[in-house]
């Protein structure tokens, strides 16, 4: 530090950001550390128990001897906030039946009912919301799923911004297929199910008023069916699948390493990103392997099930661009690392809260 | 043009971007190669820009080098040299009823004395991330009522969008906007780090994009008073592989010049209409830079003749008590003094999950590298080892 007046630049270093809010911040729901630190400083121990312990993007619920002698079930919940409402490539409707769809198609279940909870600000357009439940509906049937149930909910103006929406789902776990963020082995093949980083780019093209030459759209879809043609092929050899969400695959992939105590290794320019998604990345200073994904999924498989695999996902409309991006290793356990195109490696870090664009 | 990226690219079946052809790995290891043969001794080079140590590590372009070739980063990441004083009174203006405050994305997560500005925002302050400042004054045309404050930190990268946001500002007769200012200028920064005690920069990379805008007329005075090598630098990796092994080249001959390996973006010159504008709009300061101290003459304030558009002056913000929370033994990692592991503090209530200083932040940083790769720990233990230390990471 600057003694006796005259600058000192040993050891400089940048002063080091908080980690440690006394508030819940924009940061906590950003898909990094703080929301994780939320989970398992405070949701986690209050709710422990063997389901929750797995934190899987859904629970498994075994119903064996129950009910019968029932089957296994999958739950999951999600709730979505996007703004703007309407984006190219969907909506929050959309969103809104895919995510818990995926979510579950990601656990291996087939995913069945619905739910539905409606929070409504005070002055929202009804055709706004009349839009966006066909768009739901319309995303129900694509994905063959029901909506069973639902709730609402109305807030006095300024308290919502517009339409949020929770869903959750249940879907039927396959007979013999096990699959969880604990399961990668070392050896496994890592594959992306096509172009990463869309719906985060999309949104953002339109939420902070960035005009593109290209209109960038969301990627958001459903990916149940596509899950399924992978299963039926590959089955046992399928170890790990997970849609990368907020956080994007960057944060996906640093969960399964630590979850699974495996190291993960990707070969950065075999993963798929669009030019015109890569250009705006860099614009911003922001880097796709931490921008959401609403219709992609990474899968951990076999490695000699992984040409079947890869191939299985071109055939599919929404893997025409998939690519075989990594592995596993068990080297540096609970790591993310990435070759890059200059031939050396980077550790890929999980983020600490959203991503931001950078000044320099 | 001469550079060895596009005399190599020829060979490619690409079109020219300007971009990809700077990216190319086997090109990059060919001048990796390069700087090995040439390189007899060891060197250390600072690249002054945050925007190349970014590039530097995200590419692992400091993996590729000789051994002895080490890159020092230099302190030219704006956000982080913004004194304190400067974030405690961006949060104290950001905090008042009536106040938009619009910032870089990245300025929000700098902590100040008592928070930062995300937190400000979670408190019911009106903070906004703006991506140019002339969104900040669009935003105080639309917003009449409300005093629109822009942050205006960076090198002289960012200086002229900030200056022309208050002459437009001026033009469109808006009283409601001003500009929280705390610039930093590039060759006062290389001088002092050269005057600094203990010095061990032999050689630098000068930062494009600030010689984009100013040329890099400032620098052979610089060059010729201290003796090293000085050689204009882009931001890709072959960039910064060229920028390196053309300062190793001139320090291996014993030649201390000004040389520009950015040829495609950067004039002797600059962008002379951008200068006569930042002479007009800004006047040069004494600036202190976080964690270094007063450097004489390194920033710029507006000028008398736009002073009205200073947030300081119409904030008056007083009573500012700075206070940096307790350092880690960061410093003394990062001059070599200590190993990381002998910091007391290292893998106790130090870890990669609850770090106390960056280097245990940045996956790049020494002790993160140290903690990761040399003890090899599993998630399990590095959760354990982290669990319980919160309370360690307040202030």
């Amino acid at each position: 530090m600057a003694e006796n007046g005259k600058p000192d630049f040993s050891g400089w270093s940048c002063p080091l950001p908080l980690a440690d809010y006394p508030a819940i911040v924009m940061g906590h729901g950003g898909g990094g550390k703080l929301g994780n630190e939320l989970v398992e400083n405070l949701f986690l121990p209050a709710f422990r128990n063997p389901e929750l312990e797995n934190l899987g993007d859904a629970a498994v619920l075994d119903l064996t001897g129950e009910l019968g002698g029932g089957g296994r079930l999958a739950m999951s919940t999600d709730s979505f906030v996007v703004q703007p409402l309407f984006f190219p490539g969907g909506s929050i409707g959309e969103l809104a039946v895919n995510g818990t769809v995926n979510d579950l198609a990601v656990s291996g279940a087939e995913p069945k009912f619905l739910s539905a909870s409606f929070i409504l600000e005070e002055g929202l357009p009804l055709n706004e919301l009349g839009t966006i439940v066909e768009a739901m509906a319309k995303a129900a049937a694509t994905a063959g799923v029901k909506i069973v149930t639902g709730d609402t909910k109305v807030v006095e103006r300024g308290h919502g911004d517009g339409c949020y929406i929770s869903t959750a789902g249940v879907g039927l776990l396959r007979p013999g297929i096990e699959v969880g963020p604990q399961r990668a082995q070392p050896g496994d093949a890592i594959l992306v199910s096509g172009t990463i980083g869309d719906h985060g780019m999309a949104i953002m093209s339109v939420r902070e008023g960035l005009e593109f030459e290209s209109e960038i759209r969301s990627d958001c879809a459903a990916l149940n069916g596509m899950i399924a043609e992978v299963l039926a092929a590959a089955g046992a050899a399928v170890h790990t699948m997970r849609d990368p969400t907020r956080g994007g695959m960057a944060s996906t992939l640093n969960e399964i390493a630590q979850a699974s105590g495996v190291g993960v290794e990707i070969d950065e320019p075999s993963v798929p990103v669009r030019p015109d998604v890569q250009s705006a990345c860099e614009l911003l200073g922001l880097d796709p392997v931490y921008v959401a994904n609403e219709g992609k999924a990474v899968f951990f498989v076999a490695p000699e099930a992984a040409e079947k695999v890869l191939a299985v996902l071109r055939a599919h409309p929404l893997g025409k661009n998939a690519a075989r991006i990594g592995r596993v290793t068990a080297e540096h356990k609970g790591m993310l690392v990435a070759h890059t195109a200059m031939g050396a490696n980077r550790v890929i870090p999980t983020q600490i809260g959203e991503q931001l664009p950078r000044i320099c | 043009m001469g550079h060895p990226a596009l005399m190599y690219a020829r060979e490619l079946p690409q079109r020219m971007k300007y971009l990809t052809e700077f990216r190319n790995g086997e090109i990059a290891q060919r001048m990796a190669r390069e700087i090995r043969q040439i390189a007899t001794r060891p060197w250390k080079i600072m690249e002054v820009c945050g925007g190349q140590t970014h590039s530097i590590i995200k590419n692992g372009i400091d993996q590729m080098l000789p051994a002895g070739v080490e890159m020092i980063h230099g302190p030219g990441c704006p956000v982080c040299v913004t004194p304190l004083e400067l974030i405690d009174k961006a949060l104290a203006i950001a905090a008042q009823p009536g106040v938009i405050f619009c910032s870089f994305g990245d300025m929000l997560r700098v902590p100040g004395t008592e928070g930062d500005l995300f937190q400000v925002k979670g408190a019911g302050g009106d903070v906004r991330v703006v991506y140019s400042p002339l969104d900040a004054v669009e935003l105080a045309a639309k917003n009449p009522d409300k005093e629109v404050v822009f942050f205006g930190v960076g090198f002289e990268t960012t200086a002229p969008a900030n200056a022309m946001c208050v002459v437009v500002a001026r033009r469109r007769g808006l009283k409601n906007f001003s500009l929280l200012v705390s610039h930093v200028l590039a060759p006062p920064a290389i001088a002092a780090i050269l005057d600094s005690p203990g010095n061990q920069v032999q050689g630098f990379l000068l930062a494009g994009h600030v010689c984009s805008v100013m040329g890099y007329w400032e620098y052979p005075p610089l060059a010729e008073k201290y003796k090293v090598p000085m050689v204009v630098t882009g931001f890709e990796p072959l960039d910064l592989l060229d920028g390196i092994r053309r300062t190793v080249v001139q320090l291996e001959s014993g030649r201390h010049e000004v040389e520009n390996a950015y040829e495609r973006v950067v004039t002797f010159e600059g962008n002379r209409p951008a200068q006569k504008l930042l002479g007009e709009v800004f006047e040069v300061t004494d600036r202190a830079w976080r964690g270094i101290g007063v450097i004489p003459k390194s920033g710029w304030r507006l000028s008398a003749a736009y002073r009205e558009f200073d947030a300081e002056e119409r904030f008056h913000i007083t009573g500012i008590r700075t206070a940096e929370s307790p350092l880690c033994r960061a410093g003394d990692v990062l001059r070599g003094a200590i190993k990381p592991s002998e910091c007391s503090a290292f893998g106790k209530e130090c870890t990669p999950r609850h770090p106390l200083g960056a280097p245990m932040v940045s996956s790049e940083g020494a002790c993160a590298a140290y903690f990761n790769y040399g003890r090899f720990l599993s998630a399990d233990e590095l959760a354990s080892a982290g669990s319980g230390m919160t309370g360690a990471m307040n202030g």
